[in-house]
Formats: structure tokens, C-alpha cells, sequence
């Protein structure tokens, strides 16, 4: 298999990763999404709109970001050396806001004056609603009404940043009936609208855009590391709801044999219960929302709902390039439960004085499990894909208002 | 000619337009399906379209999608939709066209959904989350047992995709009359005329109208447009309220229209 790249042989032009992906939609969409391609493809190819990406991803969102040796977490856990990639420190507070912003330039491109977008704890939507704001597009957000009721104040941030929040009152109430809602009114306003979604999920070329444009996090990451440690890591861990923090950790490093891959899905109560998020562990091959990919579902084929303690993760799905990573060997899975996820936010918040977002504190606690098992020269980068200011009352909630 | 297509042409040749009333199988129960589909059949409507409820019905507007989750709550599945129409296909005349969302028929298996399906007396397949790209799996699986797979045309599909997916769709095209989703509407757009005629004119098979079309005078223009309808969320709606006379009058719209030759 040498010098064949499994990175850059996915998605194929029907948008398949291995058999994962393709483009389940209404016939209504399709010519938006081989527009959206096309427009895409064309983008890439032009100096001027990767110029002004990399304006706004410097001079805006604040990158490169660092990449953090965690001494204190690394001598607390006594194993492999830990670097930690701050994703948490981006404008508005995690990595959702590369893609957004990657996408809302584009929708300005295609001249797209309107803007769609789902958001679950409400993150995405808040990257969403920033990037409108600077770029000067209208727009709409689809949330939840059970997601809307536990992140109050994302949505009044989104609100005080000029988007209309739209309640979702359907099926579960959460991030799964967002995306029916915002694809619904996509369909509706397919003409003068761009739908930005927010994980490495939905139709060919959404898997691939959203990869692409999180990117930035693991070609910084592979740069970073050489300068700091002469030489690649040895592990790279991401937590793994849709996936895009993962994917765009994760891609720059699938060809190197060397570096092993760890994405870690929500195990909320765990497996054995029922109550969980991991697709990949407890899931079966389906379809929603665009893409065939491991889905929570019943013997019917009726999608169940998500649990976990992190809204950000709480999605039935796994991006169709993970499904295929798995597949294929490349990629680990493995899943935290609630109570370890909470665990592990303390122990970072104690020893490096950071306090990771729920959905980050899943790969810090699957950290802390890999670098016992490792050697003390040996290298695990995580992805810190977000800051826990947000879960504050979540995690007073879930500790009975104890600090251990 | 397949039994889904002759059904619309002789429709046409009785100068009728085709009309296909869609009804979410299990709103009220399973027990609710046989009567129902038997008063339509009664009604002389052209098929009907069996909707099989879902979870995350993307394509659907909030009538059906009400109508779905009353259904979902009530236990119904596609395997028990298929199930009750096999226990009285006997008596079933009527074309019938499934219509469900993808995942529920990979979950079911692409054969054993098949042998269901003759099992219950079904023609046809709609599947909303399909498009052309993805459909070929389908009719590998599914024509060997004489069921066509309808594909859907919209308004955004430029002309050399609507000529493919004429050439691919099987018993009619499916031609969706508004960018969005199922249900009740007031307004449509104004190069509809233009639309359809070039769709006619693409299409080797009868083209069908349906997304929108509630009322009786709505059949009559949008029959016109084409060879016939298909009457969702308003048919939902009547049954649901077990008003029959405006299923009654829906279909009567279609009866007995001239053909657009000849207008």
C-alpha cells in the first residue's frame, strides 16, 4: 500500500467514503448540492478567497492556536507526554467557528445573501451567527425547544448577535429534529439561502467541506509537534459526536502508519443502558439526514434519540469518514461515559487551571486511560476542541452543586 | 407498460386525469387502513399512495408529520403496514404505491421488503429521500418483482436532469409543484405552465402533480398541467376528521377533465 494515500481518496465524486456518505436528499436540494460542489471545487482553485479565509482565521478567530504541553496533567497521570491542541481558545469559544466562517465566505461567493444552519447545545450556532454577522448575511438558527430550555444564554448570545432563533417543537426536540427543520427550510428557501452545517455530516459535499475547513486544526497540530518534539505523535484523541473536530484532527495525520488515530464517542450512562450516543459502538448501518453512516436506530429503522451530557455530542449519527476510518482499521473507537466525561473536566480544571467543554472532557478522560498504558517518551495530542464556560450549570447540576 | 402505468393510462383514455390520494397507513390504527383504502378504491381514485411513518420525515410538512408521529405512537411499522395489506389483498383492485423514507427499507432488507411487498399488493415505491444518483440499488432490487420505483422531478432540476430522471422513473414522474415540503398552500409559482410542458415533452411516461394541491379547483389546474395528481396533507386532513365529502369532492375534480390537447 505504499504511497497510495488513504486520506486523499475520499470522499469519491459521488461522495462516498468506502461505502459511507453518498447524498440521501430531496430531489429539491440535489441542484443545490452539485451547485455547492462545483462552487466549492472553484473556490479552492482561487488565490483570492484562500487568502481572505486565512485573513480571517488570523486576524479574527485568533489561530494558529497553541499547542499546550499539559505538564501538570501529564505528571498527575505519570504516563505519556500530553499536548493539548486549544481549540477552546478561538473567537466564541471552540472549533465550530473554522467551518463557519469557511462557509459563510462561500455563501457570500455563490452570492447567497441567507443563511441556515442546526445547532444542538448551541455552539455551532453561535460560530454561525458571528460569522453572518461579520460577513453581513441574514440569519435563521433551528434548535431544539429541550436544547433551547438547557443553553438559555447561547440563545440569547445568537440573539444579541442579529440571527432569529427558530424553536423546533417535533419528534425529540433536539439536535437530530433541528437538522429535519433547517433541511426543511432549505428546501423552502433553496434559491437564495446556504444551509452552513456544523459537524463532518448530511450529503456529499458537506462531509468533505466541513473536513476540509477544520483542517487548519491537525495541519497546525503536525507542524506544532515537529517544532516541539522533533517528531510526529505517537497518538492523536478527539471526542466524536458528527465528527469535525475529529476529521480535521484526524486528516492530516491518516497517512502516517505511525500515528495512531482514537475517536471517542458519548457513552452518557453507558452502553450496557441504552442511554448513549456511540453510533459506532451501538449503532447499525442507515441513512439520516443525508448520509448512510452508523445510526441509532431500532429494528424498524426508526432513528432513536441520542443521550449524553454533552449537547455537542448528542447526535444518533457518526460523519460517514469516521464510519469509513473505522472500517478500514485506520481509526480507533471508543466511548466515555457521563460520569468519567465530568470526572476528567475536574481533573484538567484542577491541574492546568482549564475548563474543557463537556464534549472535550470525553477525550481528556480517554487521555487519561491511553497515557497509563503508554511510556513516558511517547506522545498523545488532544484535540481541545472547546472551553466548559457554557456546561457550567450542567456540570453544578450533575455534581449536586459539589465540587469534589 | 407496467400495472401502475396502464392504471393512469386508462384513466386518461376514460378523459380523466389520474389521481392518486396518499394516506398515512395506521393514522387511527392498522385497523383504520383496510376501510380506508377500500372507500377509495369505491371512490374509482386511479392508486393510492400507502405512506409509511418516520421518525425524521424531512421532505414532509407539519400535517403528515403529525399524521406520521400519530401513527409512530400508535406502534405502526413498515413491516405491519405490509402485513395488514397482504390479509386483505383480495380485495385490493387499486394499485398501491408505497411511500416511506429510505432507512426504514434498508433496515427491513432490500429483498424481504420486496417479497412484502407483493405479498401486500404493492406496484410502486416512493422513497422522498432518494434522488436519482442514489436510485439504481432500488430498481436493481425491487423490479424483478414487478414494482416500479417512481422517482421525483422538482422545480430546481435543470432540463438535462429532468430528462434523466424521466428516462429512469418508472409508472409516472413524480413532479413536485413547489420548492419545499408536503402540505397545504394558497400560492404557487408562475412558470409552472412552462415547467410542465417541457417536463411532457421530456417524459415517455405520464408525469403526475403533487406537493401543495388541497383543494378541488387546485386538482383541476394542476391536473391540466400534466396527466393527473397526487392529494396528500388535504386527504390526510379529511380522513383524520372522517370527512369524507371533501375526499369525495377532491376526487371528483379530477373526473371527466378534457384533455389539455384539446383545450
Amino acid at each position: 500500500m505504499m504511497g497510495i494515500s488513504i486520506a486523499n481518496s475520499v470522499p469519491t465524486k459521488e461522495g462516498r467514503f468506502g461505502q459511507f456518505g453518498g447524498r440521501f436528499v430531496p430531489e429539491t436540494l440535489m441542484t443545490a448540492l452539485l451547485e455547492l460542489e462545483a462552487a466549492y471545487e472553484e473556490a479552492l482553485l482561487d488565490p483570492a478567497f484562500i487568502e481572505k479565509l486565512a485573513y480571517y482565521l488570523e486576524e479574527y478567530v485568533g489561530r494558529e492556536t497553541p499547542l499546550y504541553y499539559a505538564e501538570n496533567l501529564t505528571k498527575a497521570l505519570e504516563g505519556a507526554k500530553i499536548y493539548l491542541k486549544r481549540e477552546d481558545l478561538n473567537h466564541t469559544g471552540a472549533h465550530k467557528i473554522n467551518n463557519a466562517i469557511g462557509q459563510a465566505l462561500l455563501a457570500k461567493r455563490m452570492g447567497k445573501k441567507k443563511i441556515v444552519a442546526e445547532t444542538g447545545a448551541g455552539q455551532h450556532g453561535v460560530a454561525t451567527a458571528t460569522a453572518c454577522a461579520l460577513l453581513n448575511l441574514e440569519c435563521v438558527v433551528f434548535m431544539g425547544a429541550e436544547d433551547i430550555k438547557r443553553q438559555q444564554l447561547n440563545v440569547f448570545r445568537m440573539e444579541l448577535l442579529g440571527t432569529k432563533v427558530q424553536s423546533v417543537e417535533s419528534g425529540s426536540k433536539t439536535l437530530k429534529d433541528a437538522v429535519n427543520a433547517a433541511l426543511r427550510y432549505w428546501v423552502t428557501n433553496v434559491e437564495d439561502t446556504h444551509y452552513i452545517l456544523g459537524s463532518a455530516l448530511g450529503p456529499h459535499p458537506f462531509p468533505k467541506i466541513v473536513r476540509d475547513f477544520q483542517r487548519v486544526i491537525g495541519v497546525e497540530t503536525r507542524k506544532q509537534i515537529v517544532q516541539k518534539e522533533g517528531r510526529l505523535p505517537d497518538a492523536v484523541v478527539a471526542c466524536i459526536g458528527g465528527g469535525s473536530n475529529a476529521i480535521g484532527m484526524f486528516h492530516p495525520f491518516v497517512d502516517d502508519e505511525s500515528v495512531a488515530l482514537y475517536g471517542v464517542e458519548a457513552a452518557g450512562s453507558g452502553l450496557e443502558t441504552g442511554k448513549h450516543a456511540a453510533a459506532i459502538a451501538g449503532g447499525q448501518l442507515g441513512v439520516l439526514h443525508g448520509a448512510y453512516m452508523y445510526l441509532l436506530q431500532d429494528e424498524n429503522g426508526f432513528v432513536q434519540e441520542a443521550h449524553s451530557i454533552s449537547a455537542g455530542l448528542d447526535y444518533p449519527g457518526k460523519g460517514p469518514e469516521h464510519c469509513y476510518l473505522h472500517d478500514i482499521g485506520r481509526a480507533q473507537f471508543d466511548s466515555i461515559t457521563d460520569a468519567e466525561a465530568l470526572e476528567a473536566l475536574q481533573l484538567l480544571s484542577r491541574t492546568e487551571g482549564i475548563l474543557p467543554a463537556l464534549e472535550s472532557s470525553h477525550a481528556i478522560a480517554y487521555t487519561a486511560k491511553l497515557a497509563k498504558t503508554m511510556a513516558k517518551d511517547q506522545v498523545i495530542v488532544v484535540c481541545l476542541s472547546g472551553r466548559g464556560d457554557k456546561d457550567v450549570h450542567t456540570v453544578r447540576a450533575a455534581l449536586g452543586g459539589d465540587v469534589k | 407498460m407496467t400495472t401502475l402505468q396502464q392504471a393512469i393510462e386508462q384513466a386518461k383514455a376514460a378523459g380523466h386525469k389520474a389521481f392518486i390520494p396518499y394516506i398515512m397507513a395506521g393514522d387511527g390504527g392498522l385497523e383504520t387502513i383496510k376501510p380506508t383504502i377500500l372507500k377509495l378504491q369505491q371512490l374509482k381514485v386511479t392508486a393510492i399512495e400507502v405512506g409509511i411513518p418516520f421518525t425524521d420525515p424531512v421532505a414532509d410538512g407539519p400535517t403528515i408529520e403529525r399524521a406520521g408521529e400519530r401513527a409512530l405512537a400508535a406502534g405502526v411499522t413498515l413491516r405491519s403496514v405490509l402485513q395488514t395489506l397482504a390479509s386483505f389483498r383480495d380485495e385490493i383492485t387499486v394499485p398501491l404505491v408505497v411511500m416511506t423514507y429510505f432507512n426504514p427499507v434498508l433496515a427491513y432488507g432490500l429483498k424481504p421488503f420486496a417479497q412484502a411487498c407483493v405479498a401486500g399488493g404493492v406496484k410502486g415505491l416512493i422513497v422522498p429521500d432518494v434522488p436519482l444518483e442514489e436510485s439504481e440499488l432500488l430498481r436493481e432490487a425491487l423490479n424483478p418483482y414487478g414494482i416500479d420505483v417512481v422517482q421525483l422531478v422538482s422545480l430546481t432540476s435543470p432540463p438535462e436532469r429532468i430528462a434523466r430522471i424521466a428516462a429512469a422513473s418508472q409508472g409516472f414522474v413524480y413532479a413536485v409543484t413547489v420548492n419545499g415540503i408536503t402540505g397545504a398552500r394558497s400560492r404557487f409559482a408562475n412558470n409552472l405552465e412552462q415547467h410542465f410542458a417541457s417536463l411532457n415533452q421530456a417524459s415517455p411516461i405520464p408525469v403526475l402533480a403533487g406537493f401543495g394541491i388541497s383543494t378541488p379547483e387546485q386538482v383541476k389546474k394542476m391536473g391540466a398541467l400534466g396527466d393527473g395528481v397526487i392529494v396528500g396533507s388535504a386527504i390526510v386532513t379529511a380522513l383524520h376528521e372522517g370527512d369524507l365529502a371533501t375526499v369525495e369532492a377532491l376526487v371528483a375534480a379530477s373526473k371527466g377533465m378534457l384533455e389539455k390537447s384539446t383545450l
